[in-house]
């Protein structure tokens, strides 16, 4: 079994367009590559540009799983790869115990300790088993920077070893979904081996568009109105600017109250849909929310 | 072919670090094409080429010129614009010091001259004096300060270790063994540096950056330097280098704004815009060394500095003046910066500074 043949970036950016991802040509173009030279594609941009909802319009595109490694400060192999169950295990061997009647194995009870049936694979372990798959390694500046060496290993060689079962190689390599919101600069070793691709803030028409896919409920006049107020914050010097994903909370707080229209009244109101900073909905008030919603 | 690799090599002159794997990837990505078009040529080396958002700019140029083709799209908005060629700024100026230091005799060198010279202020030193001065900040041992990590360790007491129990009851045959424990293990806490390079500043930049290469390379992973002036530069990549004359050539090459002004706020700002809030300065201890003058508007150095605080475990300011008697913080940007600070410190000498680094690791 293997990737869906794709001849062409356009192609894919049809088959992400069905599943609802309205992807522009350079996500395209890194997606399909990415597919083609089996390399991990290395997303940074702002945060709400669409980084991990790519990866996962990705696999629904391709129609095959998502496998999520969600990565947090302190993550190791254990969480990342595999590790073994140990009260499972425990209960196991006091169970021969009681069978055996004290005359128990060790050798035997050893081997019969280590298979498969006790091992808990965790989402890299789960990738290479289930590839062809998607894998998003989420935020892989918040994990330490050993964990990036380690990741490298697996992401390079496509296989891990587990001591007491052998090796686990997947057939086809996952298509690797990296997203970093450069907290931290990761490791040019890993960048590259990876395809790099800077995702910005979608144009004015792409946003209009992406709501009206998402909220099939928003007049063409709200989404144009909400998509040009966002940008119109993005513009101003915010501590947070909005991504795509407030713009569509903002869309949809508007037409569960009602509104078929963004006006002043409307939007201070909805504010704290858009701005998650008290500093940045002080500012944003401070110099008048006419100026945003201005057209 | 070779006109791909002669338009790497040329990135590679504008500054995208771009090495051979990176080239080889390109031609690969090249050859997905069948005839490749100027957008999809675009494409395929700015995903295999380019590594972060800083080289895309230098990219486009270069895309530009090489196939005389204009690109399909605006580079994204670069969050500060850099300057092409990099002014190369002396750090302090050697000879000119302050004019009667410059006349001084230099002193022997003798063990007790040592003394004397780490309570001197460095800003007060003849050049001989400073010669000296950089080996004893070289000698400085900085003991980076710590965090307790996620990660466990086994330790002789805590909460219990299942796998290592497991292993010893079956290495007992299934008998009840000791019970093995692990503890959280400790890491080293983020420090960032924040030097302002001004020009009221300038006879303490050298000691300063001398400084902030010692602590760097102590613990490269987990330390940031940036210079504030007239605007913000990161030199924690040219600190990194493990000679200390290559790094301050390095540094001096990065700053574009030594012995300027100072808009301390919107450095800050800048700082905390582009990597403080989004995890630099998050649990951090961050040292600020500044005189506090500052010509910018005092209120947002005030905001700002409640804004790092609210991020940072801890918030140090170093005034090397602040070891003079009869110091009064009266200048306009500590008296607006020091209801946010969780300390005040000289740093005018090197018994100073090493007090600061136990105080760092006391953070």
């Amino acid at each position: 079994m293997g990737w869906a043949p794709m001849s062409s970036p356009n192609e894919l950016a049809t088959e992400l367009e069905r599943v609802g991802y309205l992807a522009d040509e350079g996500v395209a173009t890194a997606a399909f590559l990415a597919l083609r030279m089996h390399r991990p594609l290395f997303c940074e941009g702002e945060p709400g540009t669409g980084k991990t909802s790519l990866a996962v319009a990705l696999a629904q595109a391709l129609d095959v799983p998502l496998v999520r490694l969600q990565c947090h400060e302190g993550i190791d192999a254990a969480q990342a790869l595999y590790d073994w169950n140990f009260p499972r295990q425990l209960l196991h061997l006091r169970a021969l115990e009681a069978a055996s009647g004290g005359t128990l194995d060790v050798d035997e009870a050893e081997s019969s300790l280590y298979t498969s049936r006790f091992l808990l694979a965790r989402p890299l372990l789960r990738a290479l088993e289930q590839s062809p798959c998607v894998l998003l390694v989420d935020e892989i500046d918040r994990a330490d920077d050993e964990f990036e060496a380690f990741l490298l290993e697996v992401l390079s060689e496509n296989a891990v070893t587990v001591p007491e079962l052998g090796e686990v190689r997947a057939e086809v390599p996952p298509l690797t979904v990296l997203t970093s919101n450069r907290t931290r600069e990761v490791h040019d070793a890993l960048k590259r081996r990876c395809l790099y691709h800077w995702l910005e803030h979608p144009s004015l028409a792409r946003e209009v568009a992406i709501l009206r896919r998402r909220l099939p409920g928003v007049t063409e006049r709200l989404a144009t109105q909400v998509a040009s107020a966002v940008r119109r914050l993005r513009e101003l010097e915010l501590l947070k600017p909005p991504g795509v994903a407030e713009s569509i909370d903002w869309a949809e707080a508007l037409t569960a109250l009602g509104r078929t229209e963004l006006d002043t009244e409307a939007a201070a109101v909805t504010l704290g849909t858009v701005l998650k900073y008290r500093e940045d909905a002080e500012r944003v008030l401070a110099s008048g929310l006419d100026a945003v919603l201005a057209r | 072919m070779p006109g791909l690799v002669g338009f790497a090599r040329a990135l590679r002159d504008a500054g995208v670090g771009c090495g051979p794997e990176r080239v080889q990837a390109y031609l690969r990505a090249v050859a997905e094409f069948d005839a490749a078009e100027p957008s999809q040529l675009y494409w395929a080396g700015r995903l295999t080429l380019c590594a972060e958002p800083d080289d895309l700019p230098r990219y486009d140029a270069g895309f530009a010129a090489w196939f005389g083709l204009a690109t399909s799209r605006p580079s994204p908005s670069a969050p500060q614009q850099r300057q092409p060629p990099p002014r190369i700024a002396a750090l302090t100026p050697l000879e000119s010091g302050d004019g009667e230091g410059a006349e001084q005799p230099p002193l022997r060198a003798a063990a007790s001259d040592v003394e004397v010279l780490r309570h001197r202020d460095i800003g007060e030193l003849s050049p001989a004096e400073r010669a000296h001065l950089r080996e004893l900040i070289a000698l400085l041992r900085p003991d980076p300060p710590r965090r307790s990590a996620l990660r466990l360790r086994p330790a002789r007491r805590g909460e219990l270790d299942p796998r290592r129990t497991l292993r010893a009851l079956l290495a007992a045959g299934g008998e009840p063994a000791r019970l093995r424990r692990r503890h959280k293990a400790r890491r080293p806490r983020r420090v960032v540096l924040l030097v302002d390079v001004s020009g009221s500043m300038s006879p303490y930049a050298d000691a300063l950056l001398r400084f902030a290469h010692v602590v760097t390379r102590a613990a490269p992973a987990s330390t940031e330097t940036f210079t504030l002036g007239t605007r913000m530069t990161r030199l924690t990549r040219q600190l990194r280098q493990r000679d200390p004359e290559h790094a301050l050539t390095a540094a001096a090459r990065a700053v574009p704004d030594f012995a300027g002004g100072t808009r301390l706020g919107e450095g800050i700002k800048a700082f905390l815009d582009r990597w403080g809030q989004r995890g630099a300065a998050r649990q951090a201890v961050v040292v600020v060394f500044s005189d506090g003058w500052e010509r910018g508007d005092p209120s947002l150095l005030g905001e700002q500095m409640a804004r790092l605080r609210r991020l940072a475990h801890a918030v140090l300011w170093v005034n090397p003046h602040a070891g003079r008697d009869g110091y009064v913080p009266v200048q306009s940007g500590i008296r607006v910066a020091l209801p946010h600070v969780d300390g005040l410190l000289a740093g005018h000498s090197v018994q100073t500074l090493q007090e600061l680094l136990s105080e760092v690791r006391r953070a």
